[in-house]
């Protein structure tokens, strides 16, 4: 059936106008993660009103004796700015993990989590927790020695089959991935369901409730090693979605470069399993919204994607600590919302950006 | 176009080879000592029934593989032109032009006005310039292989080799692309390489062939002495025949199969 407001909406996305309109896009879409994080200083259950959080955030830093003490203060800066930075800098680093992935793949249904490394830090995570590690940073250094530890042995079993290639790195990751999981189910049935369970189960469905400045410092600086050469990539990612045998004769090392990506993007999605726990769909979903918006140039598509992927995680972090009295966990939030989002504008699109052929 | 003209290597030969042998693990031997010499700034023609080990000679060609016995040598850039393209990601044809400057394009770095400047003039001196916009996938076959021509352009190598260019084509394309080919090798300059099995369109472009058999025999020369009417039959098992005509005042040679006669 021919709907006119339909076809509007597509027209209006996937015109040929769809170059320029990827030039507006990148500066909207930062505008409005900018206003969003502003706001979501706001949102709690304790009242701030604008001119007092913009106050503590932009310049109490900058004045020698700042009300420290006062509960204000402390809400803005203690509670909420690190968990807004955190949440921002995880969906900024998924969402762009994800869209290389897929490109790298040249798989629509290829997240982040393909090579095992989510799997790897998820049973880092919760064997600290098992063990009785109950501080924070001690849970994100074991997930993220052992999100690091899973790219490693999928590396290395990829190398012993003489498999290099895309379906190599996804078996390696699937077995990888597989042997962690099952190794995680394994610590979460012998855990102490008095004690340790309830962390474990809270713990790997992912929250940003205890953000601290400890893990935004953390999360950016792995993502200030590995997101800028990602983007500095994502040129050569387009290349390499040609194919192996194509971009080869277009002169490019297609190995080494499909390693180099799948590095950086294991980096990026250990650190942000290490300090937030599983947070799911951001990296499958947020690629494929930025390929209807502006079109399946790897150059345009990681940006909006990673944009799109922060505005999207922040909203849902926003929505997990106000929506009910308690805490939602965001992994499950990201899932039940983010399906359904992406149902609809999977309708309305029709899957742009992926080859009919 | 023909502003740009450029000189032929200076021996004469833009690819030689010597006794090229090469088998695959499971099928065997597909070459056996082959021996080429391919002018520079000439269209060479690669002809033989299907399985005969073409596509493995331009991939030896383009250092894809690596010959197991047999020397080779390659005077300047090589660029690859793939047979009918199909894409994952519906890229621009802009952008799937971009990408033959791969090699001229740093690691962490994307393409400059200088660069989209060449796809854009590639395009163009292919006549396709209105494409550019458009999305790779939506072109017909014949687009299609002209914007992979326009690819291999933008990189500006000095040999450009094609994996059996018309196969997929129909008859308008098909000889579209062998009068680019032609055009190709006359204006720039450039050394041309394409594998195909129909004889005839050999006779249309190149200047020169190597007739592979799929027992491993082959010869190579220029394309009247080597495409003789029994060659052709051995290779082919085919009769063929050469016919002269008058077409529009101008003599034509022309090469068809006999089917009559069963």
């Amino acid at each position: 059936m021919f709907n006119r407001r339909d076809y509007k909406i597509e027209r209006m996305i996937m015109s040929d106008h769809k170059f320029k309109q990827s030039k507006i896009m990148i500066p909207v879409l930062f505008a409005a993660l900018a206003v969003l994080m502003l706001l979501s200083l706001l949102i709690g259950r304790y009242p701030v009103s604008a001119g007092e959080a913009f106050h503590i955030v932009f310049v109490s830093p900058f004045v020698e004796q700042a009300a420290t003490e006062d509960t204000r203060w402390i809400v803005v800066q203690i509670l909420r700015l690190p968990r807004i930075l955190l949440a921002t800098m995880a969906g900024l680093g998924r969402a762009m993990a994800g869209g290389a992935m897929q490109g790298v793949f040249r798989n629509p249904l290829v997240g982040p989590e393909i090579l095992g490394v989510s799997s790897g830090a998820a049973f880092g995570g919760v064997l600290a927790i098992f063990l009785g590690f109950g501080e924070l940073p001690q849970i994100a250094a074991s997930a993220f020695a052992f999100g690091c530890l899973a790219l490693v042995l999928a590396f290395i079993l990829a190398g012993a089959a003489r498999q290099h290639g895309v379906i190599g790195l996804v078996l390696a990751g699937l077995i990888i991935g597989g042997f962690f999981g099952s190794a995680t189910g394994l610590l979460t049935y012998m855990a102490d369901p008095e004690t340790k369970l309830p962390n474990i189960v809270y713990w790997l469905m992912g929250s940003f409730a205890a953000a601290t400045y400890d893990q935004v410092a953390f999360m950016a600086a792995v993502s200030l090693v590995a997101m800028p050469p990602l983007l500095g990539l994502s040129w050569r990612i387009n290349i390499l979605s040609l194919g192996d045998a194509d971009a080869k004769a277009l002169g490019v090392k297609i190995n080494f470069l499909r390693w180099l990506i799948v590095v950086l993007v294991s980096l990026v999605v250990a650190a942000q399993v290490a300090v937030s726990g599983g947070v799911g769909w951001v990296g499958l979903i947020m690629p494929h919204l930025a390929r209807m918006l502006v079109g399946p140039d790897h150059v345009k598509l990681l940006p909006v994607s990673s944009l799109l992927g922060g505005i999207y995680l922040l909203l849902m972090d926003d929505l997990a600590r106000s929506l009910t009295g308690g805490e939602i966990p965001i992994g499950l939030l990201t899932s039940m919302i983010g399906t359904p989002v992406f149902a609809f504008f999977f309708i309305k699109l029709h899957g742009k950006g992926w080859s009919n052929d | 176009m023909t502003e740009n003209l450029s000189p032929p290597a200076p021996s004469g030969f833009a690819l030689e080879t010597r006794d090229v042998s090469f088998a695959y693990a499971k099928a065997g031997k597909v070459l056996d000592g082959c021996t080429v010499s391919i002018k520079a700034g000439g269209v060479f023609a690669v002809l033989g029934p299907n399985g005969c080990g073409k596509t493995t000679l331009l991939k030896i060609f383009l250092g894809l593989l690596k010959p197991s016995a047999g020397w080779m040598k390659i005077n300047g850039e090589i660029t690859f032109v793939p047979q009918l393209f199909q894409v994952t990601f519906s890229y621009s044809v802009l952008d799937m032009v971009l990408m033959g400057r791969a090699k001229k394009i740093g690691l962490f770095s994307r393409p400059a006005a200088p660069d989209i400047e060449a796809a854009q003039s590639a395009l163009a001196c292919l006549g396709v310039a209105d494409l550019a916009a458009r999305p790779f996938q939506e072109l017909s076959g014949g687009q299609r292989q002209l914007v992979m021509l326009a690819r291999a352009l933008t990189a500006e190598a000095e040999i450009l080799i094609l994996d059996e260019p018309a196969s997929a084509l129909d008859l308008k394309n098909q000889f579209l692309l062998l009068t680019w080919i032609k055009r190709l090798s006359r204006e720039r300059g450039l050394t041309i390489v394409f594998s195909t099995h129909l004889p005839q369109h050999a006779l249309t472009a190149a200047d020169e062939a190597l007739l592979m058999s799929s027992g491993g025999r082959h010869s190579a020369g220029p394309i009247r002495e080597v495409m003789s009417e029994e060659k052709l039959f051995e290779l082919y098992g085919v009769p063929l025949k050469f016919i002269n005509f008058d077409y529009q005042g101008r003599p034509v040679e022309s090469l068809v199969p006999v089917f009559a006669g069963t």
